[in-house]
């Protein structure tokens, strides 16, 4: 029997509390509209490396965890800005020791000639060391089509880096799902130092109007009642439309509708402007979105 | 015998962990840091080849490390210094070298001046 000295009880609160992670995942929760699924992994993930932290600390050594993960999901979902936090809570827990995020896609990593692509792929990885390296679109590096393509050898060092190194650098792939899936099967070698795979859903519309107020409450703006029934429409509209790139697109239109609001604003000067009416974005400033034109076109 | 040039050359070797301390040192205050080698260790010889480019924008002392062992591992029988660049106005000069690798057996020699015709100081080496 183990004595209560020799066992003694652990503080798991304390260790989490101490550490920054807390404040990471709450900036997590309070800037990510909706999101469950990831937002559960990365605290899995957090979870995981808390109590590893506290193992480590009685010297229960399991080795450096894989922490390489694939973030895969549609454009605009939020896959960078979970890579930037995912970065914070691997810095506040002391598996990345500058918590730095570098993001590269295939024209950083691979050169155009022979000899090229090695030093390129090799400063970038040097770059990213301390950090977290966010490779966007990572399934361009492999075209299975062109064997002599240069992208195989960008891989290769990667790889050899992902397994002598991973104190020094955790890797995050991040592309379209079905991609993602095609490249991990044909790189096998990838696929299994890969341990964290994250699906990002696509946002609903209730999420995205939820992210537009949240946009807008950032730029220091805000919808008035007309504005929020046009913005609701405008994202149903949107939403069926090719390129629609869910929370991107609707950063765009934010920065359309602040254009014409100005150009609204503009036109009228001479009468005397409120800050409210600086603030304010109306349903005109929206409705007179292309997305409305072609509405009416099919109609 | 012992060569002394760069910082630190009169200092036992640096451990690899005293190195990176210096390497973190540097890349805190954004120098640019490069990893040069010779097998001529000439005073006069103020061009080292070089190691790979200069490395720019590192935020972490393991990037310039991997190359400083690789460096090593290439030339186990060269000199290896670590030069770090400070490109801020004013600056745009070497802040910090010093030698990471010397070879097993350091060569033996000395500098002799001795005085040509006229006044001309010519410099001779001593084995």
């Amino acid at each position: 029997m183990m004595s209560a000295a020799a066992n003694p009880a652990l503080d798991l609160e304390q260790l989490y509390r101490d550490s920054n992670v807390a404040g990471a995942l709450e900036a997590l929760e309070r800037e990510l509209i909706g999101l469950v699924p990831v937002k559960t992994r990365v605290r899995e993930v957090a979870a995981l490396l808390v109590v590893d932290k506290l193992r480590r600390s009685v010297g229960l050594e399991a080795g450096a965890p894989s922490l390489h993960m694939s973030f895969t999901g549609n454009p605009g979902t939020g896959k960078t800005t979970v890579a930037l936090r995912m970065a914070q809570i691997l810095h506040a827990l002391g598996y990345s020791r500058k918590g730095h995020l570098v993001a590269v896609t295939r024209d950083d990593l691979v050169g155009q000639y022979i000899g090229h692509t090695a030093p390129k792929t090799k400063e970038v990885l040097k770059r990213a060391m301390g950090g977290v390296l966010f490779i966007d679109e990572a399934y361009y590096l492999y075209r299975p089509e062109n064997e002599r393509d240069y992208g195989q050898e960008a891989i290769e060092i990667l790889l050899q880096v992902m397994e002598n190194q991973r104190e020094d650098l955790v890797v995050i792939l991040a592309g379209y799902k079905d991609r993602m899936d095609r490249f991990f099967s044909s790189n096998p070698g990838m696929a299994s130092r890969v341990a964290h795979h994250i699906d990002f859903p696509d946002y609903d519309e209730g999420e995205l109007l939820a992210i537009a107020r949240l946009m807008l409450e950032n730029m220091k703006y805000r919808l008035d009642a007309g504005g929020e029934a046009a913005l609701r429409e405008y994202i149903a509209l949107r939403k069926t439309q090719p390129h629609f790139a869910n929370a991107r697109s609707i950063r765009n239109a934010l920065d359309r509708a602040r254009l014409r609001q100005a150009k609204r604003l503009f036109e009228q000067r001479g009468t005397p402007l409120t800050r409210e009416a600086l603030m304010t974005i109306t349903a005109a400033d929206i409705r007179a979105s292309r997305v409305f034109e072609d509405k009416e076109k099919i109609a | 015998m012992r060569l002394t040039q760069g910082t630190f050359s009169f200092l036992p070797d640096l451990s690899d962990a005293q190195v990176r301390a210096q390497i973190e040192y540097c890349l805190g205050r954004g120098w640019a840091v490069s990893v040069e080698y010779t097998d001529d260790p000439h005073p006069r010889n103020a061009y080292w080849e070089m190691y790979g480019m200069p490395m720019f924008d590192l935020k972490d002392a393991a990037g310039v490390m991997a190359e400083v062992d690789a460096c090593r591992k290439t030339f186990p029988r060269h000199y290896v210094k670590v030069n770090a660049f400070d490109a801020t106005a004013g600056w745009e000069s070497l802040r910090l070298s010093f030698i990471v690798n010397r070879p097993p057996v350091e060569p033996h020699f000395a500098l002799e001046r001795e005085e040509g015709a006229g006044r001309l100081q010519r410099y001779r080496l001593r084995y």
